[in-house]
């Protein structure tokens, strides 16, 4: 359980023509050495921004770090240089990005942008980075690599596109990988594609992903954890399991619901109402109240802190508070929740009472 | 990560009823297209600077002509080549009409006998340049305006026709535009000027020939651009007539776009109206433009640096206000720049 | 691309074909005899002068000549300079428009596309507002108010650099090059800008970011290239501009060019050197707008290899 990234008490801010826009507003979690942790959320709720300032990839004269620290390896990357920071991007973490077609330089052949990050971070000399950029391909699974090297971005497909970047990503073996909706522009088959590569890849290497994404059914397939974010918050976290079969969070309950699934016999497929916060002028309290139908009386007033579910497990709602009163949540998540030992609601015979 | 926290009295507790529909409403003040604009123009300090000074060039260009004592056109061939001069500043050591003659500084006004003020001093006709500097500007004016708007009205309603319509209509009107693209605008309007009669009428058509191509290519490659997207798909299905597809869902999205190349074409008819008159194509004496204004002083600058130096700061005003409004608009109508 | 070319070069005739023809047209319906002398001399003479540029002959007749020897190349013979070929004419005086035209292009889109580069990567700070201010000024101030500007502080005032006339040799070329080159900097420097501030902000530059490339590298390696094969579109235009100004530059420095020459045949009505340059800059534009797109083609990769696979 060694921990590789620390995320400590993130803030951070975009200044913005209509004013300050608090896109991350304390932000905690820890990635462990080779595990996949997926961060899931609605557009806007911060998940692309906490990952990018990771990276620093942010635009620095609209962007602030407010509070906090991202500790990798004992280094507060918020503190680094440019120079520093420059050292570790694409050699100790890089990133997958969202659109294939759009993040390789249309202009430049894909054996030059593979070998890129080989001759920048690795004392290599230009045949041995070529010799590795091919084996990449090969790694990947690009047919024909040897000639495909001399080729632009545009005589590829998407998926191979996205194959393209994963090399890119890979090529110095990272310690962390960030995947940003590796698979959102990509074909439903293709997306498997993808994903399959992406656990094969983790397997072979033994690298830490972060995979951001919207789509639950992403997340059963490849994470280990799962942080649920909203409103620049994470409001819940936990391993798989336990957010998809122990949820406490009445967004994670929403989330849930609006999954469509073919077990369940609903013709109506559940909608969160409403649309999520202005960060601008973030609500006070809890964020999710305003379209939550569990709200408290204090959830318009203070942020719930984290209550600890499991060692594992916690959920950001004063519903876990012990003068809460009992709710039981939607029907489907009631559903869920009787397979999973230690839930109340559990049915089982494991004898787990909560 | 659990915290002990504050007492907190029990009845915070109390479950509450949310309106969900009250989290639909949104509390950002919903701005118009306009409004929009216009708060961005309004950040924008060289675009607010060239709104002034364009406000204050065409002021000028109606009252100045009548604030000055003397008008335009009379020469009083005693008072030629007269410096500026002008009550108040003379007292300073500028403006105060000593020039060079025969290479010594004197007062031109006292040796001259001239016992009035000429603001910009006068030209070799002893007519009073601060007139016609205005007068030149208010002709220069006219011709940018009405060609920028015929250009408009024309590049608007062909590149429209050409895009919405589509099909056989677009493959032969664009054919007739890649032929006329390729006829250099010079070439055009030094031929047509050759031919016609000189004066504002002329050149307001030489400009125009041509230059309501540029409008039309890219009013229909907008309009290409919208006719397809869903919004206008959407309106057609529910049986909106072509009328109202294109006053209510097409032009509302143009408009920024249409606004922003006007903008852009008046200072292109100011260079080119003068351009045409320092080469002497353009209006002819006694009609002034600020375009023969330099003319006139060009051939005088060693000696007469004055008669050069107004018509040339009014009309480079001119130029970078408008351009810099451009700019300003563009920033604003686009919604690219969006953050 | 190959169909593409041929159609193209069929578009071009037809252009020039219609630029020849109203050039020939428009000159025809002009006021005024092109013979000089023409009101001193008496009817009989004018007569004879007249049948030897082919002047009394019917329109069509002198149309279909016309167009018979400009296919050969032939411009006709000058009313003004006794019986000198147009082409001859143009041709002698082709040397000092090319040069200042090529040196003022050079120079203005060189210094354009740094002031471009440096606007882009130091966006809203002094660098960028003073580098857009000399793009402003450029665009906004016509030339021949620069060129005057120049030629009274550089050559008359301090006396640094020769005024007028082409006398001593490429120094008087450097005055007019900087009064030409104003217009081609400011284009290159905007479009430059914008085109850097979009490739900037694409993804790949992010992805490029994230494999740590420094802040040169990604300026230089990744983001200049794929700004500047666009730049290559302004050029059709920026040639046309160069024409124009060349106009006025030539004659306030009194340079020996193309366009000096016209201006003056302009004013002395000499139809046929008229008819000649205005058919040789409409050549010299259309062939400019036809190399740009074929070279377009060439240097961008996406077009290259999509044109060249089928």
């Amino acid at each position: 359980m060694e921990k590789i990234l620390e995320v400590k008490d993130l803030e951070l801010s975009f200044h913005t023509f209509a004013g300050e826009v608090k896109a991350i507003r304390g932000v905690n979690f820890d990635l462990i050495k080779g595990e996949t942790l997926a961060i899931v959320g609605e557009s806007g709720s911060g998940k692309s921004v906490t990952t990018k300032s990771i990276m620093r990839l942010l635009p620095e004269h609209s962007s602030e770090f407010k509070n906090g620290h991202i500790l990798f390896n004992g280094k507060d990357l918020t503190k680094l240089t440019d120079k520093e920071m420059q050292k570790i991007r694409g050699k100790d973490i890089s990133m997958i990005f969202q659109d294939p077609m759009t993040s390789l330089n249309p202009t430049m052949t894909i054996g030059k942008q593979i070998m890129e990050p080989i001759l920048k971070h690795r004392n290599v000399s230009k045949s041995v980075a070529h010799k590795e950029a091919v084996d990449l391909l090969r790694l990947v699974g690009m047919p024909k690599p040897e000639a495909r090297m001399k080729q632009y971005p545009h005589q590829f497909s998407g998926g191979q596109r996205q194959r393209i970047v994963i090399a890119i990503a890979l090529a110095c073996n990272p310690q962390i990988l960030i995947a940003d909706e590796p698979t959102t522009a990509l074909d439903v088959t293709i997306q498997a594609q993808i994903l399959e590569l992406m656990k094969d890849l983790q397997k072979k290497i033994n690298t830490s992903i972060i995979f951001i994404t919207h789509d639950l059914g992403v997340v059963a397939n490849v994470a280990d954890r799962v942080a649920v974010m909203y409103g620049g918050k994470i409001v819940e976290i936990g391993t798989v399991d336990e957010i998809f079969y122990n949820p406490q969070h009445p967004y994670t309950w929403g989330l849930l619901s609006s999954m469509p699934s073919l077990d369940t016999a609903d013709e109506k497929l559940y909608a969160i109402p409403g649309t999520p916060p202005d960060l601008l002028s973030p609500p006070k309290g809890d964020a999710f109240a305003l379209r939550s139908d569990y709200a408290l009386k204090i959830d318009l007033e203070e942020t719930p802190p984290f209550f600890k579910v499991s060692d594992t497990h916690y959920a950001a709602t004063w519903l876990l508070h012990p003068d809460a009163p009992q709710v039981d949540p939607p029907l489907a998540i009631m559903e869920r929740m009787k397979k999973y030992p230690g839930s109340r609601y559990y049915e089982g015979t494991e004898g787990g009472t909560y | 990560m659990s915290l002990d926290i504050k007492k907190i009295p029990a009845e915070s507790f109390e479950r509450v009823h949310i309106d969900s529909s009250q989290a639909e409403r949104i509390t950002k003040p919903s701005l118009s297209f306009w409004q929009d604009a216009w708060l961005r123009i309004r950040k924008n300090k060289g675009a607010i600077a060239s709104i002034f000074i364009l406000v204050f060039i065409i002021i000028m260009a109606f009252v100045g002509p009548m604030v000055s004592p003397h008008d335009a056109e009379t020469q009083t061939i005693t008072h030629a080549n007269l410096p500026p001069k002008v009550q108040g500043l003379e007292k300073l050591g500028i403006f105060d009409g000593v020039g060079t003659l025969a290479g010594k500084e004197v007062d031109l006004y006292e040796m001259k006998k001239v016992d009035t003020y000429y603001w910009f001093g006068t030209d070799g006709l002893g007519r009073d340049m601060f007139s016609r500097v205005w007068e030149g500007t208010q002709i220069s004016l006219l011709i940018a305006f009405v060609a920028a708007i015929i250009d408009m009205v024309i590049g608007v309603a062909y590149g429209g026709i050409s895009g919405y319509y589509g099909g056989r209509v677009d493959d032969i009107m664009q054919r007739v535009v890649e032929i006329l693209y390729g006829i250099p605008t010079l070439v055009i309007v030094i031929l047509m000027l050759l031919v016609m009669e000189p004066g504002v009428t002329a050149i307001i058509i030489a400009i125009t020939l041509t230059g309501w191509i540029g409008m039309s290519r890219i009013v229909r490659g907008q309009v290409l651009k919208f006719k397809n997207q869903e919004f206008v798909l959407a309106s057609r299905t529910l049986g909106a007539s072509n009328g109202r597809i294109i006053s209510k869902h097409i032009l509302p999205n143009i408009l920024g776009v249409i606004i922003i190349n006007t903008m852009f074409t008046i200072p292109t008819a100011i260079f080119f109206e003068a351009f045409l008159s320092f080469i002497g194509l353009g209006l002819q004496a006694p009609d002034a433009s600020l375009g023969t204004l330099i003319n006139d002083g060009y051939k005088l600058i060693r000696f007469q640096p004055h008669i050069l130096l107004y018509p040339s700061i009014v009309l480079s005003l001119l130029m970078i206000a408008f351009n810099l409004l451009g700019d300003g608009l563009r920033d604003a109508f686009d919604p690219k720049m969006k953050d | 691309m190959t169909k593409y070319i041929i159609r193209r070069i069929v578009y071009m005739f037809i252009t020039l074909f219609l630029i020849a023809s109203a050039t020939f047209f428009l000159m025809k319906a002009l006021p005024g005899s092109p013979i000089s002398s023409a009101s001193k001399l008496p009817p009989s003479q004018l007569a004879v002068v007249e049948a030897k540029y082919g002047l009394d002959q019917p329109v069509p007749v002198q149309y279909a000549k016309y167009m018979l020897n400009l296919a050969k190349g032939d411009l006709g013979n000058s009313f003004q300079f006794k019986n000198a070929s147009v082409t001859d004419l143009i041709m002698n005086r082709l040397g000092p428009s090319v040069l200042i035209g090529s040196q003022g292009l050079i120079l203005g889109v060189a210094i354009g596309i740094l002031l471009g580069m440096i606007a882009a990567l130091r966006q809203n700070t002094i660098w960028d507002y003073g580098s857009t201010l000399i793009a402003i000024i450029g665009i906004s101030i016509p030339s021949f108010v620069f060129a005057t500007l120049l030629q009274y502080w550089l050559g008359v005032k301090w006396g640094l650099l020769p005024v007028a006339l082409w006398k001593d040799g490429w120094m008087s070329s450097i005055l007019p090059s900087i009064a030409l080159a104003m217009g081609p900097l400011a284009t290159a420097s905007r479009f430059i800008r914008t085109e850097m501030i979009e490739v900037i902000s694409s993804d790949y530059i992010t992805l490029a970011k994230s494999k740590g490339a420094s802040g040169f590298e990604i300026a230089f390696k990744h983001a200049f290239r794929n700004a500047l094969i666009p730049l290559i579109t302004v050029l059709g235009p920026l040639a046309a501009g160069l024409l124009t100004g060349s106009l006025v530059i030539e004659q306030i420095f009194a340079i020996p060019g193309i366009g000096e020459q016209f201006v003056k045949a302009i004013v002395s009505n000499d139809f046929s050197i008229i008819m000649g340059t205005t058919i040789f800059y409409s050549v010299f534009l259309i062939v400019i707008i036809f190399v740009v797109d074929v070279l377009y083609g060439i240097v961008d990769p996406r077009i290259r290899l999509s044109g060249g696979s089928k």
